[in-house]
């Protein structure tokens, strides 16, 4: 890696460190589990690094791990967008709730 | 650059961007859902995109990854009940910790021996913290669904074991940084972090589940974040970044609502030692059906006190039924949350919810404790060291300082508990033996519908 990448990818990720705890600080206690599963899911932003390695055929060790991390990396971001709109679909105000029990 | 590489880029900074716009949307249950169709839309383009890189010669392996992953998942999603969202959340931090650990690995074996230090160094975090989260997070899975003991479990020696280890871990790292070519240093280093995971979460109580799960989150998220450094990806960095101070902002919270440090939780092993003084003298009194009904019924305000004891129960149809006859009878009922109720952060929210709860009746301790003098019931469910009064009155407490919900202060106060042993933490809480208080003994579930059905004759 040359110095120029290193200093950039430097300020990414200070600025994105920066930027996270302003977003999620705004975040209501209410709203924590679904909070943890969406980043989480988000994380699973690892897929397009596993997916370039399960295609890219360097070695066969390479592209068997390459396979393992698509899949459980998938897992991750179904799973977790899917869980997260579940969880979220639940919490309702008043009225809509009572135009749900009608 | 070819044009598919200015595509590609494109593809990762809107993804970038939606993360950002997702995850902002989340300040409010209105606008929460929709915030998360903006994400998941942009890590669809991060995929798309992808695809196209240039070193991609087959796709076999991917795509047959991508539907077994996907069916999983999505099988994951929709069977899980909400009860049991602690241990899934575990299980998908291995997931995706494992996922950074293996790209970490297979870069490895690809280009370790001709990369430079910053990448290797990059790597080496990446595939350390993917590891160890790896393990810590299922140990942590193992533990909320009951398959492992709950309990910490400590052995003579456990702190030097453990000082060993995490030495050794960062030797080998060491090692590989100055022979890059030292594959059986780095796999050395890759089995030794996946020790020290284990390592890390077993001397750790169940009641300290919430931190532990925040931690893990933040160490999945910084190794997502590392490979980014390892590929020179922004996005890998800014979404692993977004989850890892996530995590760690989750971490100190839960810490704080509990007045304890990180190092206390992680190494303190509560939870262990019983039989501590505390201001609990006299009897506990116990109330029947009947009376606890009547009390209920011709209540002005009712407090519901939720502990990970209706999680367990299930109870959360149950309470939202009694709850809601008692608003039809004029009853004002409200739900007050601690912040470390349950096994998560939020835990309760999330059940409450699933039981159509509408979330302005969700009050957080700060909102709800001045309310306590003023309210006629407060209905402790399952809840116990949350409520314990010594953790305000009694300096000598393991709790002291730990903020509470003030049951106490409320004109009574009915406990539905399982039996009369101790909560997780094994103290006693002095709340149980008020002259206000009165113990109703039983399921959770069934104490609340009988509760109900005795209310409507009431």
């Amino acid at each position: 890696m040359n110095p120029a990448v290193l200093i950039a990818s430097i300020y990414v990720f200070v600025l994105a460190a920066f930027l996270g705890y302003q977003v999620i600080s705004r975040v209501p206690p209410l709203l924590h589990t679904p909070l943890m599963s969406a980043t989480n899911a988000i994380s699973g932003i690892s897929l397009i690094g596993s997916i370039v390695i399960a295609g890219a055929h360097h070695t066969q060790l390479s592209t068997i791990l390459g396979f393992v991390a698509v899949t459980t990396a998938t897992v991750n971001v179904v799973g977790g967008f899917g869980i997260t709109d579940r969880m979220l679909k639940m919490f309702q105000k008043r009225q809509q709730q009572k135009a749900v029990q009608k | 650059m070819s044009p598919a590489h200015y595509f590609i880029e494109a593809t990762y900074l809107l993804a970038s961007v939606f993360f950002v716009l997702g995850l902002k949307a989340m300040s409010h249950p209105e606008t929460a859902r929709r915030g998360m169709f903006l994400a998941e839309a942009g890590m669809l383009a991060a995929i798309i995109g992808t695809l196209m890189h240039h070193e991609i010669v087959s796709y076999q392996w991917i795509i047959a990854g991508l539907v077994i992953g996907s069916i999983v998942g999505a099988l994951m999603a929709i069977w899980v009940p909400m009860t049991a969202m602690p241990q899934r959340t575990a299980l998908s931090h291995a997931f995706g910790a494992l996922a950074a650990a293996l790209v970490g690995i297979a870069e490895y074996t690809i280009r370790g021996s001709s990369m430079g230090g910053i990448t290797l160094g990059a790597l080496g975090l990446e595939v350390m913290l993917g590891s160890l989260t790896t393990t810590g997070s299922l140990v942590a899975a193992g533990k909320l669904q009951g398959v492992l003991r709950g309990t910490p479990i400590q052995f003579k020696g456990q702190h030097i074991v453990n000082l060993v280890l995490f030495s050794a871990t960062v030797g080998s790292f060491v090692y590989v940084l100055l022979h890059p070519a030292a594959a059986a240093a780095f796999f050395l280093m890759v089995g030794l972090a996946t020790v020290f995971g284990v390592m890390l979460v077993i001397p750790i109580g169940s009641a300290d589940m919430p931190v532990v799960m925040s931690l893990l989150n933040s160490y999945a998220g910084l190794a997502a974040s590392a490979t980014g450094f390892v590929l020179s990806n922004n996005v890998l960095i800014i979404a692993g970044t977004l989850d890892g101070f996530s995590g760690l902002i989750l971490s100190v919270l839960m810490c704080r609502a509990m007045n304890r440090s990180i190092t206390n939780v992680l190494f303190g092993g509560f939870g262990a030692v019983a039989a501590v003084a505390a201001n609990a003298d006299g009897t506990m009194r116990e109330i029947n059906l009947e009376d606890a009904a009547v009390q209920l019924a011709y209540a002005n305000r009712v407090i519901f006190i939720p502990g990970y004891g209706l999680a367990t129960a299930q109870a959360q149809h149950a309470v939202r039924e009694l709850g809601d006859l008692l608003e039809h009878r004029g009853v004002t009922v409200k739900y007050a949350i601690h912040p470390v109720a349950g096994r998560m952060p939020g835990h309760m929210n999330v059940l409450l919810a699933e039981a159509n709860i509408p979330y302005s009746s969700l009050y957080e301790m700060e909102q709800i404790n001045p309310e306590f003098p003023s309210t006629d019931v407060a209905v402790v469910i399952g809840a116990n060291d949350v409520v314990n009064p010594d953790a305000r009155d009694n300096p000598k407490s393991p709790i002291a300082g730990m903020p509470i919900l003030e049951a106490d202060r409320a004109k009574s106060v009915i406990v539905l508990k399982r039996g009369q042993g101790r909560g997780f933490s094994g103290l006693e809480n002095p709340l149980f033996y008020k002259p206000v208080t009165a113990m109703l003994y039983g399921d959770a579930k069934n104490s609340l519908t009988q509760l109900t059905q005795a209310v409507q004759h009431a």
